[in-house]
Order: C-alpha cells, then sequence, then structure tokens
C-alpha cells in the first residue's frame, strides 16, 4: 500500500528538526493557552464573535469591498485589482516600472509568497529585499518559509551561521544576538536606499479604509519611513466592518499568534505620510488580491477565509508537530494549509488533495482557532470532494474498502456474514501464527461472537 | 486593471447570490476584552508604567532621569524634535550632541532620537505615535533609543477606548516595547530593525 506523500517527507525529517519544531511549537501553544484564559473571563466567546464578524464580512464582500476601496481612495491612495497571481506580480512590476523604481524592501506577507512576488520581481530586473530576520534568512537560503508566523522555526543558529558567512554577512558566528545585530546593519541601509516598501495587511477596516499592519521587528515601519512609494499587498478577505472590532481582532491576533497581549508594532495606515513628515511614502497603492478566494467563497468551505494568520492551529496540531512545514507542499502549512492550500490550487486541486488526510480530525485547531474556524469539518468536505472527484494521491494509503461496501449495503450478504463469523468460536485463536494476535489472547480473552443476536433482540422487541 | 476589479466583483456576487441569508454583524460589549487580571485604575500613569515594565520598556517620569539613562548607556549623540529641545536643553550637560534635525544620510550616528507621543495605553504599556505628532519618522525608529514624551492626561486605560479617538492620521503606530525577535531558535533579541531600548517619559 503506497504511502501518503506527507508520510513520506516525514520520513526523511532529521530527528532533531523533529524535535525543535515539536518544542517551539508547544511551548507557543501553551503559553498562548495560559494568556487568554488568565487574561479574559470568556475566551472562547470571543473567538466565537470574532468567528461571526469575519464570516459576516465575507458574506457581505459585495459591498464592503466597493467602500474600503472608496474609503482607501479618499484618504489619498491608488486601489489596484488583481484576479490572479499574475495579475497581482504584473500589477506591482507596472507600479515600479512607472516610478522608475528597480529596489523594493518587502516586509513579511505571505500572499506575496502565494503570487511569487519575489522571484517575478527579480527576473525583470528588481531587487526585492525580504526584511522580516525570518524571511531573510529564507530568502538567502533560496528556502521556503516553514510556519506562517515562525517562518525558520525549521532551522538552526548554527545552518543560519553558515548563510550569513556564505552570503558575506561577517565570519561564522552562531550567537543569536550577533545574527541579529548584523542584519539589522545590513538591512537599514536597504531600506533607506529602497524605491519602494511593500507590505502585506492584517486587516483593513472597512468603516475607515485603515490598513493594519503587525510586526514585532519594525521592518514594516522601516519599510513605511524610509521608502518613497509604499504598496499594500492584500486579500480580498482581509477586512473588518468597522475600527471597534479591531479592538477584539487585535486582542486575539497577537496572543494566538506568539502569546503576547499585543505585537510590538500595531500600525494603523490610511494613505501617503502627511505634509509636514520629513519621512515615509508621497504615494499609496492598494492591491486587492484575489488568486482563488472568490472561488473559496463559492465553496462550500468559504469559512476558511476568516482565517487571520496566527499559526495558532500548527502550534497545536500533533501532525504539523511531527512533520513540519515543507511536508505540506504549499505556502500555507498545518490544518488551515490543509485545508485552504488545495482550494486555492484551483484546476491543481488532485496535486493536494491528500492534505486533508493528514489529520486525526482531533480538533485541536479547531478549539484554538481566533476566529473559531471549524477546520475538522472543512477537512471532511475536502475529503468528501476528493473521492467525488477521483484524486488518486488522497486514496494512497488508503485500504481498499469495496468488499466492505458491498457486504455492508447488501442486507442478505450481511445476515449471511454475520451467520458465518459464529465460525470463529470454533478456531483454535491461540494456536494461530500472528504473533501479535497471539500476544493480545495471551492477556486476553476473546469473547464469544454472538453474530446476529442484536438484529434478533431488536426485532423480538418491536413486536412485544 | 479595472476589468480585473469587474471580474473579483462579479465572481463574490456570483458566489454570495446563492446563499439564502447572510451572516449578520454580532454586536458585541466592549467589556468582553477587558483583561480580568487589571483592577481599574485610577492613576494610570502607574498602570501604564508597570504594565510597560513587563514588555521590558522604560518608564521615566523625569528628565533628569532619562539624562542619567543615556549616560549610563554612553548614549550621547542624539535627536530632538524641535519642539521639544527648548523644555530638555538645560537638563543635558555639554557631553551631549543633540540635533534637531535628522540627517538620514548619518542614521547610525544617533543614539537616541526624542519625539512626542500623541497618546499610551495603560492596560497594555503602549505608547501611541502618529505621523502629525512625530517629528521625523526616521528619528522615532532608526536610534538605539527612543524617548517618546508623554502628558498624563494622554493616558486611555485600554484598547478599546484609544480606538473610540483614533485621531485622522495616516500613519498611527502604537509601539508596545522595544523592537524584538524570536525568529532563531525561539530565543528572545531586543532591538532587531527599531530601538533596543523604548522610553516613556512623563512630563
Amino acid at each position: 500500500m503506497a504511502k501518503q506523500l506527507i508520510d513520506q517527507f516525514a520520513a526523511t525529517l532529521p530527528a532533531d528538526k523533529r524535535a525543535s519544531v515539536y518544542q517551539s511549537t508547544k511551548s507557543t501553544h501553551e503559553k498562548r493557552t495560559k494568556m487568554l484564559f488568565d487574561q479574559f473571563a470568556e475566551p472562547n466567546r470571543l473567538r466565537a464573535l470574532a468567528g461571526e464578524i469575519k464570516q459576516h464580512v465575507l458574506e457581505h464582500l459585495d459591498t464592503l469591498l466597493p467602500a474600503v476601496e472608496a474609503k482607501l481612495q479618499a484618504n489619498g491612495a491608488r486601489v489596484h485589482w488583481a484576479a490572479t497571481a499574475e495579475a497581482a506580480c504584473t500589477a506591482v512590476l507596472r507600479i515600479m516600472q512607472a516610478r522608475g523604481a528597480t529596489k523594493m524592501v518587502k516586509a513579511k506577507t505571505m500572499v506575496s509568497e502565494e503570487i511569487a512576488l519575489a522571484p517575478f520581481l527579480e527576473k525583470h530586473g528588481i531587487e526585492a529585499l525580504e526584511t522580516d530576520l525570518g524571511e531573510f534568512i529564507v530568502q538567502i537560503d533560496h528556502d521556503h518559509p516553514s510556519h506562517i508566523v515562525r517562518p525558520i522555526i525549521h532551522k538552526n543558529r548554527r545552518e543560519i551561521a553558515t548563510s550569513f558567512e556564505r552570503h558575506g554577512l561577517g565570519a561564522y558566528n552562531d550567537d543569536p544576538q550577533t545574527i541579529t545585530r548584523r542584519a539589522r546593519q545590513f538591512l537599514r541601509q536597504k531600506y533607506l536606499q529602497a524605491d519602494v516598501g511593500l507590505t502585506g495587511a492584517n486587516f483593513v477596516s472597512a468603516e475607515s479604509g485603515r490598513i493594519v499592519l503587525v510586526t514585532n521587528e519594525g521592518n514594516s515601519r522601516f519599510s513605511l519611513a524610509a521608502p518613497p512609494c509604499h504598496i499594500v499587498l492584500v486579500g480580498i478577505e482581509k477586512l473588518v466592518p468597522r475600527d471597534r472590532d479591531l479592538g477584539l481582532l487585535l486582542n486575539l491576533l497577537a496572543r494566538s499568534a506568539t502569546a503576547q497581549q499585543l505585537t510590538v508594532y500595531t500600525e494603523f495606515i490610511s494613505g501617503p505620510k502627511s505634509a509636514a513628515q520629513p519621512d515615509g511614502p508621497e504615494e499609496m497603492h492598494v492591491i486587492f488580491v484575489d488568486n482563488g478566494r472568490t472561488e473559496v467563497l463559492a465553496s462550500e468551505c468559504r469559512e476558511i477565509l476568516r482565517c487571520i494568520r496566527c499559526g495558532a492551529c500548527m502550534n497545536v496540531c500533533p501532525v504539523y508537530r511531527q512533520v513540519s512545514g515543507h511536508a505540506y507542499r504549499s505556502v500555507y502549512p498545518g490544518p488551515v494549509g490543509a485545508v485552504l492550500s488545495p482550494l486555492l490550487a484551483g484546476k491543481k486541486f488532485p496535486e493536494l488533495a491528500d492534505l486533508p488526510k493528514a489529520s486525526s480530525l482531533c480538533g485541536a485547531c479547531h478549539e484554538v482557532c481566533p476566529v473559531n474556524i471549524p477546520i475538522p469539518d472543512l477537512l471532511l468536505r475536502l475529503r468528501d470532494k476528493a473521492k467525488r472527484e477521483g484524486a488518486r494521491r488522497a486514496a494512497a494509503g488508503t485500504p481498499p474498502m469495496g468488499a466492505w461496501a458491498l457486504l455492508a449495503s447488501q442486507p442478505a450478504a450481511w445476515k449471511a456474514a454475520l451467520f458465518g463469523s459464529k465460525i470463529i468460536n470454533y478456531l483454535p485463536t491461540k494456536l494461530l501464527p500472528v504473533p501479535p494476535l497471539r500476544a493480545w489472547e495471551d492477556t486476553r480473552a476473546l469473547p464469544e461472537m454472538r453474530g446476529g443476536e442484536f438484529r434478533k433482540w431488536m426485532k423480538g422487541r418491536k413486536k412485544s | 486593471m479595472s476589468s480585473d476589479r469587474d471580474t473579483i466583483l462579479a465572481r463574490v456576487h456570483g458566489a454570495l447570490a446563492p446563499l439564502a441569508e447572510r451572516a449578520p454583524l454580532p454586536e458585541w460589549d466592549l467589556e468582553l476584552v477587558h483583561m480580568r487580571t487589571i483592577q481599574p485604575a485610577t492613576d494610570l500613569w502607574a498602570l501604564f508604567a508597570e504594565r510597560l515594565k513587563l514588555v521590558n520598556g522604560t518608564p521615566l517620569s523625569a528628565v533628569a532621569d532619562l539624562v542619567a539613562l543615556l549616560e549610563q548607556g554612553r548614549w550621547r549623540r542624539g535627536y530632538c524634535d524641535p519642539a521639544l529641545w527648548p523644555q530638555f536643553k538645560d537638563a543635558f550637560p555639554a557631553i551631549f550632541t543633540v540635533e534637531t534635525a535628522f540627517d538620514r544620510t548619518r542614521v547610525d550616528d544617533y543614539d537616541f532620537g526624542i519625539t512626542a507621543a500623541t497618546g499610551a495605553i495603560a492596560e497594555t504599556g503602549t505608547l501611541v505615535l502618529t505621523d502629525q505628532g512625530t517629528s521625523s519618522r526616521l528619528a522615532a525608529l532608526a536610534p538605539w533609543v527612543h524617548v517618546a514624551v508623554l502628558r498624563r492626561e494622554q493616558i486611555h486605560a485600554d484598547i478599546s477606548a484609544a480606538l473610540a479617538v483614533m485621531p485622522a492620521d495616516p500613519n498611527i503606530v502604537w509601539v508596545t516595547g522595544p523592537s524584538k525577535t524570536a525568529d532563531v531558535e525561539g530565543i528572545l533579541i531586543e532591538g532587531v530593525h527599531g530601538p533596543g531600548v523604548q522610553v516613556a517619559l512623563l512630563v
């Protein structure tokens, strides 16, 4: 029986990586839970409410999107729309070309990973430099992030120090403080030389048009303090109805992601810099990206679009902890990725149709989700979709159930099988040459097989 | 790009049309997000200072304390908002070199930057900076030490209170402690791209 791809990958994962992914996800999850339950009287009620707010957003995108567009334009930003990944990349390139810009500094954005922006821009002669420490290391290693909040959760300090040395960032030194200081020195010159700063958006308020960005390192602030142009790349699902709803979502996001009450820098950006301000962008562009989201919105799994990308589901997931992020072969790993990635893949759904099976359906992801996404239900719907569409990858490792299905759907065959099964009572099971079975029987007695007795009892009960 | 706009909006309409009813927007009580471990405070500065310390920030309530901190760290060259400098000038001895214009070609020449805060959030130890209130975005970010100058009446009790009075400003930043990362093996390092020392100075 062929193994699932995710199991094949897990088998090649070195033990020390598995241990470090396990340790850090577990400790983040424990801190998150302690913080939420110590500080709030009803954390689960908060999660439910946040879920309702985001579900409202999804089901009102037809009115909220034009509303936020008008608001952003009134605030002095230019709004662009991109139906596909290619359109989004091209939109960024056009903005840069119109300004004669060749250098970009990027804050961490998962959408840019999703549309493969940096490689696209590099092909067109534009330097697109990651500034989040983890993403920077991923970039110089030509690697991929393996966690949406902690991109290099799969790397240790020795590997990072080797990469820094290779990239000309000083002699080998694996002290985390030295690594961080070297990145600080190198990147601040890059911010100052850049023509454009690109960021994502954690939330966009439909009420005020404010783009909300959270970072701990300050790289997005620097990207908005030095370059003269700001581009925001944002999925169409990132809206929130009102500014006051941010009070709920920001409180949940930081605690769920990194067990902080608030991320160090929470920025509310509503347009280019004010006239008197000497630093910052004179021009601001916002690109709303679809890239498969409207298809998800039309599907039976639209709840997954509530996701605020905190990573809590991967931190708690027993499968993610064992296999690490790259096992999911897509930008979004973990439970959220097992739902989102196959859906965003569109026509290539069969290639990722095995991911929804990478779950024991234990439900931990649903319990921690700050927007209360019923991930296990969605995984089941996708398993069903894979079955309906005959996706072969999803079937790998599944025992053939044809004979069972035949038996279970024919009452006569079923009755005969039940009657026939009584033969087991006359077999010397203790002598069967199956070691596990014999070991089991050493300490236990097999109860008598009474095939069909329950049916008889049930029938008799009805008559009386 | 207008065609992409029409495509996306048409797809959104198409996706939502079959829904028999749509999820209503829930009303929710701001009380829900109040941290239960924090008692309502009468002295918001005291609460703010306590919470700021928990995120490794440095609350100070006298200019003399600021000068002592800078002397101790040997941070002698810096920037100060020109509007604030006259009130601090006399407290700074001659060993300090303080400029009131930030030169972006020499970002590493500044050990500290002093700019005005527009507000603070007591519950989380957060400073509120705005574009119109900050004399230079870079000066508040690039130097190792950032000093945000705060007045007592600017302190809000919690996040919801601060959100309720958000000024019309293109760039509002909530700062909760020094810049930090845990990207390398989960080890906390402060001062990544922004300040390694975050001071709130009460005047």
